[in-house]
């Protein structure tokens, strides 16, 4: 992400004027990650919804979201029905503050959770307990509210 | 292709097949997680972090060397506050869009076009960050 910042649009900004050719690898491992998706996405996609908890599923339907195949509901995330301020502040407030915290946070699930973690740095614990703690927050008592229910 | 990019390229391949086959990059599969409604999220990284550490001790071990021939060092993170900060707005946006970065492209590379929104949203939020850096409290 900040590569990408870096090569589109630099802006004089101290923290996106290095020399990202050095690190060019990154990009091919997001478009790896693109490949990735289509692979397990499309050529080995399931037919079936993947299979959720029945309380999931209860909790979801409460939301107004049916158990469907995807990854993604379709309530939320689809053209059509992105152009109300609650679903626009889900997919675009959300994504801006993907990318901005975890730029802020110094790393993400990845990076603090899993490499974090398993190299027993504290610092990446305190990362992973707090947006976790967040994250449950977020998914039980905001996500309704902007979903009205 | 330089041969570093091809390893980073195929990795890339091998964890995003992985994440999504895993249901890693699903937003219903997050919001089970976060009403601790099912296990298999938890079980994703209590296997996780154990192979990670497991690979690192191996590395480590066997005194394996990076691709430029250097030994492999694993820097230690000096605590600031923006991981405070920066970890619990990265929560609100997980918990409502069900992603992090990395999913993101593997939720546009299986076909969900929506998600090129959410990509272009937290490219805005890394270049805010970035811009912000010097007057954020860290």
């Amino acid at each position: 992400m900040r590569q990408i910042c870096a090569i589109c649009l630099p802006a004089n900004i101290p923290f996106l004027k290095y020399n990202w050719k050095n690190q060019s690898w990154n990009l091919f491992f997001a478009a790896g990650l693109l490949i990735g998706g289509l692979i397990g996405g499309v050529a080995l996609q399931p037919v079936e919804p993947m299979p959720l908890s029945a309380a999931t599923i209860e909790s979801l339907n409460a939301l107004g979201i049916a158990k469907q195949p995807g990854i993604l509901p379709v309530e939320i995330f689809s053209w059509a029905n992105l152009l109300t301020w609650q679903h626009l502040l889900i997919v675009v407030g959300g994504g801006f503050l993907v990318g901005f915290g975890t730029r802020y946070a110094g790393g993400c699930t990845s990076g603090h959770g899993i490499a974090g973690l398993s190299t027993m740095q504290w610092p990446s614990l305190v990362a992973v307990i707090l947006f976790f703690a967040s994250g449950i927050f977020t998914a039980n008592f905001i996500l309704p509210l902007l979903l009205n229910k | 292709m330089k041969k570093r990019n091809l390893l980073f390229f195929l990795i890339g391949i091998l964890f995003g097949t992985t994440l999504m086959k895993a249901d890693a990059v699903s937003w219903f599969r997050m919001q089970e997680m976060f009403r601790f409604q099912g296990f298999q999220m938890f079980g994703i990284f209590m296997t996780a972090i154990p192979t990670a550490a497991l690979g690192i001790f191996i590395l480590k071990k066997m005194k394996i060397k990076s691709l430029d021939g250097e030994p492999i060092h694993i820097m230690k993170k000096q605590f600031n506050w923006g991981y405070v900060y920066g970890s619990i707005l990265f929560g609100v946006g997980w918990g409502l869009t069900g992603a992090c970065p990395g999913p993101i492209y593997v939720q546009i590379g299986s076909g969900v076009s929506i998600a090129i929104v959410t990509l272009l949203s937290a490219l805005a939020g890394t270049w805010v960050y970035s811009y912000l850096k010097p007057r954020l409290p860290h």
